[in-house]
């Protein structure tokens, strides 16, 4: 599977090699996105010194590590989400004469590494922000795990939003909702929300496990919820049961297909 | 080598049951090499698919190779080749050299084994001149032959082509003709095409298979399909008369997907 | 010249109509774009709730007022096209058929412009319909401070907006790769539009000159109409001048572009 991934990710990247130029405004287009979310976090912080409890240095943290997982998890996984177009264009037929799983052929579908420069971006932040914040040595081991976690976590909801297409082709905008969505979310500590939201984002969608759990047990500060502060060692674990579900509605969505035909 | 028994269909469009295939059953022996023909609409897409394990029958029973499709489509992906003349299987911006090492390593296929082979159908398809070019770059002739060469690298025990000659010059058309009458006699590979070109079946096939209403309409030779029309001497007239027969009984539509967005005229 | 001037004048109101008409056909995606619109602008307005409860009053605005602002912005995502397209005219560049479009007797600027106010109506009420009604549900907006300047204040951001797109279009005619100057109009609008947060709270000299640039007239502008936070007949005028600058340079680019089909032949 992961050779599969590795030897239909390096062809498309050397045929993506065939246009340099649009690699490099891909590229940079990428990093200036990431930089626009930057500068909102800059001109917030331009205006107050702490937003829902949290200062620039937290934020950064919390911005940086989420980010850094969405951006690996777009890179690797994102194209999951053009299941719709293969669907449209019969090429997903194609897919399924082949003796590979069609997950990983649409996951490698036009793979271009270029969002590498957004990961770097984000890493960035995340490092700035780690090195201003004194974390005790105890506690920074979890960093790596929860942005290992907030992959897998991104990487389940790519699939649960590609596996909602095979149900909505005509409107496949509305998984970006819960994928851009969900990076958009976990920007910004998780108490800017109201309580019910987040009781929802750790019970329901476990979005609160990639930046928001963890980073507090990081940060050593208590959850809003009330609660304990070892909740965000779970992180791993709520990234694998989304990513089961996942791969159960992905399952669903290619036995509907094989069974309807559209 | 096929086993289609009792064979049903149903898609759901718009809260109505549409047979696009019913009680469909034929066998193909090892060996054989048969057409599928039928007008548009009759159910042979929806019959190629179900074959290829891409689509689930909703009724009846099918063996390829030994395999039920819609339970074994890996595995079976490994024993037959498909080639689809309407879209290419090949990757658009690599030369053609590189589709097929990735074919062979999708595949499996040994680095000697693959060697062989591609030289083989470089000699009888004449791949060496555009092996380097993108597929991009390649006529639609050329790029039948690059697809038809991927289908085939793996040695299946089957081919199936849906419309492989569509779009192609005469020259191109007769050399693809060639090759797969020699792939079948030669090697004994098991080939299925449909196609709405007759002179397709004239060249190729001994037998052929009619599809209409989703129904098979006639399974035998071609001389069995000229019995239909006694006097009429060109094949074409002896089908458009079948189809045109057909047309007068009425039809359920097929599952189309939904109307291409076309603009409407401006004068509404 | 068989088309007069009759015809001419009913010409552009049936094109409009047929932008209408044709957007309409995809209403799928129209109302998904306003479900992903209407989850951003809950998120959006969260983070803005938070900030001005740190600092009630920022920008001139209150909650209510930041919130109402966040909700506005998300509806003209679909209607002002913020982030970019919304023309066909980038593709048939590419493809040539430009070339048949620029022979017509007919402005190929007006006939674009008439065709995305047609769009631009079935997306201000499908796509800007959701999202304020939701924002009213779960946060409550406040009521339009001058509604018929607020109409006309989106009209004008509309025409400045497509003044903007026009000219990113044509540039396809001498910059070959359109994927990048799509990038950098999407980056130029959603960020100065006021779309990512308002330029009201953007500081200092920044702030100043966001606020002076085209893309303001496109959210911010009209925002500040409806929550009366400007003065209409300035904010009208405002967009006007930009919309006049933008299609003033639409039409020497188009006069450009036809004398380079012309003679280089595409």
């Amino acid at each position: 599977m992961i050779r599969t991934y590795a030897l239909l990710a390096w062809t498309w990247t050397r045929a993506a090699a065939q246009y340099p130029l649009s690699f490099a405004l891909m590229t940079a287009g990428g990093l200036v996105v990431g930089g626009l979310d930057i500068a909102v976090i800059w001109v917030i912080f331009a205006n107050t010194d702490a937003l829902a409890g949290f200062g620039l240095t937290e934020v950064m943290f919390l911005y940086g590590a989420s980010q850094l997982a969405f951006a690996l998890a777009d890179m690797l996984f994102g194209n999951v989400d053009r299941i719709s177009q293969h669907i449209g264009a019969g090429t997903l037929d194609v897919m399924l004469i082949r003796p590979v799983s069609p997950f990983v052929q649409v996951a490698a579908d036009r793979f271009t590494p270029h969002r590498i420069g957004r990961s770097i971006q984000a890493g960035a932040v995340l490092a700035v922000g780690l090195t201003r914040l004194d974390v005790p040595l105890g506690r920074v081991w979890m960093v790596p795990v929860m942005v290992v976690s907030g992959i897998v976590i991104f990487t389940a909801l790519f699939t649960l939003g590609g596996a909602l297409q095979f149900l909505l082709t005509a409107a496949p905008e509305v998984a970006n909702a819960f994928t851009y969505g969900g990076a958009t979310l976990t920007q910004y500590p998780l108490s800017v929300y109201d309580t019910r939201v987040v009781r929802g984002l750790t019970f329901v969608l476990p979005l609160a496990f990639v930046n928001w759990q963890p980073g507090l047990y990081v940060l050593g500060r208590p959850d809003p919820l009330g609660l304990p502060s070892w909740t965000g060692l779970l992180s791993p674990a709520a990234a694998l049961t989304l990513a089961a579900v996942a791969a159960l509605a992905w399952r669903a969505g290619i036995r509907r297909y094989r069974s309807t035909g559209s | 080598m096929i086993e289609a028994d009792g064979v049903g269909r149903t898609f759901t469009v718009r809260r109505r049951v549409v047979h696009a295939v019913r009680d469909l059953s034929f066998r193909v022996a090892a060996g054989e090499f048969v057409a599928c023909l039928g007008p548009n609409g009759a159910g042979k897409s929806t019959t190629i698919k179900m074959l290829t394990g891409i689509l689930t029958p909703t009724s009846g029973r099918i063996r390829v190779a030994g395999l039920d499709p819609s339970r074994r489509r890996t595995a079976l992906a490994r024993r037959i080749g498909v080639v689809f003349g309407q879209r290419t299987t090949l990757w658009w911006d690599l030369p053609l050299r590189d589709s097929l090492e990735l074919v062979r390593l999708l595949y499996k296929v040994d680095r000697k084994v693959f060697r062989e082979r591609l030289d083989e159908m470089c000699d009888l398809l004449d791949l060496g001149g555009f092996l380097a070019t993108p597929v991009r770059q390649l006529s639609l002739g050329q790029r039948m032959r690059g697809d038809i060469t991927a289908a085939l690298l793996h040695d299946p025990a089957v081919l199936v082509l849906d419309e492989p000659t569509i779009g192609l010059d005469v020259v191109s058309k007769a050399e693809v003709r060639d090759f797969l009458r020699r792939l079948n006699a030669e090697r004994g590979t098991t080939v299925l095409l449909t196609t709405h070109d007759l002179g397709d079946v004239e060249r190729l096939c001994r037998r052929v298979l009619l599809i209409d209403h989703g129904r098979l309409a006639l399974d035998g030779t071609l001389d069995d399909l000229r019995a239909t029309a006694p006097g009429v001497t060109s094949i074409e007239e002896v089908v458009a008369g079948l189809y045109l027969r057909s047309r007068t009984t009425p039809r359920t539509p097929p599952p189309a997907p939904r109307p291409a967005p076309d603009g409407p005229s401006g004068r509404a | 010249m068989i088309l007069g001037h009759g015809a001419a004048v009913s010409l552009y109101p049936r094109l409009a109509w047929y932008g209408f008409r044709r957007h309409a056909t995809y209403w799928a995606a129209a109302l998904a774009g306003a479900f992903t619109n209407t989850v951003f602008g809950v998120l959006r307005a969260y983070v803005l709730i938070a900030l001005w409860q740190a600092r009630p009053g920022l920008g001139g605005y209150d909650v209510a007022g930041a919130v109402t602002f966040t909700f506005l912005t998300q509806a003209f995502i679909g209607p002002m096209q913020l982030f970019g397209g919304g023309l066909d005219l980038p593709q048939r560049i590419r493809t040539g058929d430009v070339a048949l479009d620029l022979v017509r007797p007919a402005s190929l600027q007006l006939w674009c412009l008439s065709e995305d106010l047609g769009r631009a109506a079935y997306l201000f009420v499908v796509r800007g319909g959701p999202p304020t009604l939701v924002g009213a549900l779960l946060f409550g907006i406040v009521a339009p401070h001058a509604p018929a300047a607020f109409l006309l204040s989106v009209a004008l951001g509309v025409v400045v907006s497509f003044g903007w797109r026009y000219i990113v279009a044509l540039a396809t005619c001498w910059v070959m790769d359109d994927r990048g100057l799509g990038v950098l109009s999407m980056v130029l609008t959603t960020f100065f539009s006021g779309l990512m947060l308002p330029l009201a709270i953007f500081p200092g000299w920044f702030g100043e000159l966001a606020r002076a640039l085209p893309w303001s007239a496109m959210a911010q502008v009209p925002a500040d109409v409806y929550l009366g936070t400007a003065d209409p007949a300035r904010a009208l005028a405002f967009q006007a001048l930009w919309a006049a600058v933008l299609l003033a340079l639409g039409a020497l680019m188009t006069g450009a572009a036809r004398r380079k089909v012309v003679i280089q032949g595409g």
